[in-house]
C-alpha cells in the first residue's frame, strides 16, 4: 500500500501533498523527495523508518518546519505553511513544535532549568513563569530534582530526558523525535520510549519519530516505511 | 500564527542570554576584553594624567597672581658673536617704567650673583637675587616667617636677606632662621624672613634655591656694578599684556636710542605667553599620546571580533538547537551583539577602575593634582560600547544566518 490520503479524515493535524525536495542544481543535483503525501493526525504516534537517503531526514526537517519543500503542500492545521519565511517558520517552531535529538543537544554548562526553560526565554514568559513551567516539565519527565545539575552531570538517559522535557515545556502540538534513543542501551531506551507513549496518551502530543530499531517503532501506532524518496508503506495497529 | 515579542522584552532576554554566555566562559570572557581593558586604562591614564599636568602649569602661572612681563637686555633669538654686546640696564631705566605706562602695578630690578650660603658647619651654593619688595609684590611671593625689607634698608642696601625654602632646608636644622647671622660669599648677612614654598617653575628651575637682598646690596657687594640684569614688571591684569609689553618696548628704544632700522637689543617675555606656550604644548603631547593610546582600544575591538567570530564556529551547534526551538534570526543576532557589547563595556568599566586608581597614584608620585574629567570617563566607556557593537556585529550577523540543519548537525 502506498501512502496517501484518508477520505474518512478530511483535516488532518498535518497534511504533505506531492512534496518534492531538491538538493543541488544541475549535474549535481540531487532529487531527495519525489513526491510525498502523508497525513498525519492528532493525537497519533507516528514511527517513520527507511535506509539512509530514503528521505525521511528530509521529510522530518520539512514536517520540523526546519527546512521548506521545493514543490507540494504541506499544510499545518489546515493552513498553507509551505511558503514561509524563516523568521515565520521560527515562530511556528516556538508555538507549535517541541524536537528531541539523537545527540540530546542541551546546552553545556546550563543547567537542566536553564535548559529547559530556553524555549520558554524565547517566548517572552516571565521569570517566575519560566521556574513554575520548566519545573513542572522537569517533574513529567522524572527529574524534578535534578534541576541544578548541568548536562556533565547528568547520565545519557536524564540528558535525553531533560531535552523531553525541553521539547514540551511549551505543551507544543508536535513532538519530533530524531533517533531519540539512538545513544542510550537498551534499557535507557525503554524508559524513554515509555516515556513519549506516556506524553502521547496522556498529554495527548502528536509525536513523530526516526528510528532504525524495530524494537523502538513498536511503541508506535503508525509506522511510516520510506524508500527512494517516497512513501513505501504505511502500517496502522489497530486502537 | 503567533504574536512576536517586543523589542524590550527581547534585549531583555538577550541581555540575560549574554550574561549567562558570558558568565560560563569567565577566563575566555576575561582574554576576549583584556584589549579592551588595556586600551581604555591607556586611554584614560594618559588623558588625565596630561589634564593634572596641564593643571599643574596653570596653576602655578595663576600663583603668580599679576601677569609678569620681564624685560632683559640682548636679543632672545641671538645671532651670536659679531656684534656688541648689548648695554645693561641702569637704576634709571627702572625709575623710568614705573611712572609714566598704563597698566603697571609693580616694578622691580633685578641684580643676580652666585654664592655660597655658609651657617655655621652647613654651606650650600645658591643664587643671590638683588631686587625690592615690589619683587614680592609683583610675584605675589609671600612671607611665611619674619617680615619684608623697609624702605631705609632697601635705600641704605642694608646687609639683610630673605631665604628661599630650599636654602633654609640646606642651612637650617632645627632652628628659626630668622635673627641668625649666614655668610655669602665675602660678605655676612642677617636673616629677616623667610619666603613660602613655591616649587617648580615652568622649567623646572627650583624657585625656591634663592637668597633676597636688597638691589643695592647686591650691586655693591657681590656684583660691583649698578648693572640690571632684568626689569620684573607686573601689569594689572584687567590690562591687555600685549599692550603693556609695546609700551615697554617704546620706551626702552627710546632710552636706549633705537630708531630708524635698527634692532631692538632687549627682550620681553610675557609670563602669560610663557604659560601659554607650555599648556599647548602639554596639550599637544596628551593629544598625542592619547592618540596612541586610542589605537590599543581599536586593537583590542579587533581581538573582540576575533573571539567573537571563533565563538560562533565553536557554538554553532548552541546555534542550531537555539533556532530549532524556536528562536529568529533576529534573536539569535541579538543576543551575539548584547554578549560582545556587554564584555567590551565590562571590558572598559575595568579600564577605569584600572585608569582610576593608577592616575591617583601616579599624580602623587609626580606631584601634580588629579584631574577626575568625568567627561573622558564617559566617553571611553561609550566608546567601548561603541567598539563591542562594531566588531560584534560581524560575527551576531554571521550566528544569525546559519541553517539550523546544518547548525545542528555540526560536530
Amino acid at each position: 500500500m502506498t501512502g496517501g490520503i484518508s477520505a474518512d479524515n478530511p483535516e488532518p493535524l498535518i497534511r504533505l501533498a506531492n512534496v518534492t525536495k531538491r538538493f543541488g542544481t544541475g549535474e549535481a543535483a540531487f532529487q531527495a523527495l519525489k513526491g510525498v503525501d502523508l497525513d498525519i493526525e492528532q493525537g497519533d504516534f507516528m514511527a517513520v523508518m527507511g535506509p539512509s537517503g530514503s528521505g525521511k531526514s528530509t521529510t522530518m526537517n520539512i514536517l520540523g518546519c526546519l527546512d521548506v519543500p521545493s514543490s507540494g503542500s504541506f499544510l499545518f492545521r489546515g493552513h498553507h505553511v509551505e511558503h514561509l519565511g524563516r523568521d515565520q517558520r521560527a515562530l511556528l517552531r516556538r508555538r507549535y513544535l517541541g524536537f528531541v535529538f539523537q545527540g540530546f543537544n542541551l546546552l553545556a554548562r546550563t543547567t537542566a532549568l536553564e535548559n529547559v526553560e530556553l524555549p520558554l526565554l524565547y517566548r517572552g514568559e516571565d521569570k517566575r513563569v519560566r521556574y513554575q513551567m520548566a519545573m513542572a516539565a522537569l517533574d513529567k519527565v522524572g527529574l524534578g530534582p535534578w534541576a541544578k545539575h548541568t548536562p556533565a552531570e547528568l547520565s545519557g538517559g536524564q540528558q535525553q530526558r531533560v531535552a523531553i522535557a525541553r521539547a514540551i515545556v511549551t505543551h507544543p502540538d508536535v513532538l519530533l523525535a530524531d533517533e531519540p534513543t539512538g545513544n542510550l542501551d537498551s534499557e535507557r531506551s525503554i524508559e524513554i520510549m515509555e516515556l513519549l507513549t506516556d506524553l502521547n496518551r496522556v498529554s495527548g502530543i502528536t509525536v513523530l519519530m526516526v528510528t532504525h530499531e524495530p524494537e523502538m517503532a513498536a511503541y508506535a501506532r503508525t509506522i511510516v516505511h520510506f524508500r527512494d524518496g517516497l512513501v513505501h508503506s504505511i502500517e496502522r495497529k489497530a486502537a | 500564527m503567533t504574536g512576536q515579542v517586543s523589542t524590550t522584552r527581547l534585549i531583555a532576554t538577550t541581555a540575560l542570554l549574554a550574561v549567562r554566555a558570558i558568565r560560563r566562559h569567565v577566563l575566555r570572557s576575561f582574554l576576549t576584553v583584556l584589549g579592551i581593558v588595556i586600551g581604555v586604562f591607556a586611554v584614560v591614564t594618559m588623558v588625565t594624567l596630561g589634564n593634572g599636568a596641564a593643571r599643574s602649569v596653570h596653576d602655578q602661572v595663576s600663583g603668580l597672581g599679576a601677569n609678569i612681563l620681564a624685560v632683559l637686555p640682548g636679543t632672545a633669538t641671538g645671532r651670536g658673536g659679531g656684534g656688541e654686546t648689548p648695554p645693561p640696564f641702569k637704576p634709571e631705566d627702572v625709575d623710568a617704567i614705573r611712572d609714566p605706562i598704563g597698566g603697571v602695578t609693580a616694578v622691580a630690578a633685578q641684580a643676580q650673583a652666585s654664592a655660597t650660603a655658609v651657617f655655621n658647619a652647613a654651606n650650600w651654593p645658591t643664587t643671590v637675587n638683588g631686587t625690592s619688595d615690589a619683587y614680592l609684590d609683583a610675584q605675589n611671593w609671600k612671607l611665611t616667617d619674619g617680615r619684608r625689607f623697609s624702605d631705609q634698608e632697601e635705600q641704605a642696601g642694608k646687609s639683610v636677606c630673605l631665604l628661599g625654602t630650599t636654602v633654609t632646608k640646606n642651612l637650617y636644622v632645627g632652628q628659626e632662621p630668622v635673627g641668625t647671622t649666614l655668610r655669602l660669599g665675602s660678605i655676612s648677612c642677617t636673616v629677616i624672613g623667610v619666603l613660602a614654598t613655591r616649587g617648580q617653575g615652568g622649567f623646572g628651575q627650583d624657585n625656591d634655591d634663592t637668597v633676597i637682598m636688597p638691589l643695592k646690596a647686591v650691586q655693591r657687594r657681590l656684583t660691583g656694578s649698578r648693572d640690571i640684569r632684568a626689569i620684573i614688571v607686573a601689569a594689572d591684569p584687567a590690562y591687555d599684556s600685549a599692550a603693556v609689553q609695546e609700551s615697554i618696548a617704546a620706551l626702552m628704544r627710546q632710552r636706549r636710542n633705537i630708531n630708524g632700522g635698527k634692532l631692538d637689543d632687549f627682550t620681553i617675555f610675557d609670563s602669560k605667553q610663557i604659560a601659554d606656550t607650555l599648556s599647548s604644548v602639554t596639550g599637544m603631547l596628551t593629544a598625542i599620546v592619547s592618540a596612541v593610546a586610542a589605537i590599543s582600544l581599536l586593537v583590542g575591538g579587533i581581538g573582540i571580533m576575533n573571539i567573537m567570530l571563533v565563538s560562533v564556529t565553536e557554538r554553532t551547534r548552541e546555534i542550531g538547537i537555539r533556532l530549532a526551538i524556536g528562536a529568529v534570526g533576529r534573536e539569535v543576532m541579538l543576543q551575539f551583539l548584547v554578549e560582545a557589547v556587554v564584555l567590551s563595556c565590562i571590558g572598559g568599566l575595568i579600564g577605569l577602575v584600572l585608569a582610576f586608581f593608577t592616575t591617583l597614584g601616579l599624580s602623587a608620585l609626580l606631584a601634580i593634582p588629579f584631574v577626575f574629567d568625568p567627561l573622558t570617563n564617559i566617553m571611553a566607556f561609550a566608546f567601548s560600547g561603541l567598539i563591542g557593537v562594531i566588531f560584534g556585529y560581524f560575527p551576531a550577523r554571521r550566528a544569525a544566518s546559519l541553517n539550523p540543519i546544518d547548525a545542528l548537525r555540526h560536530e
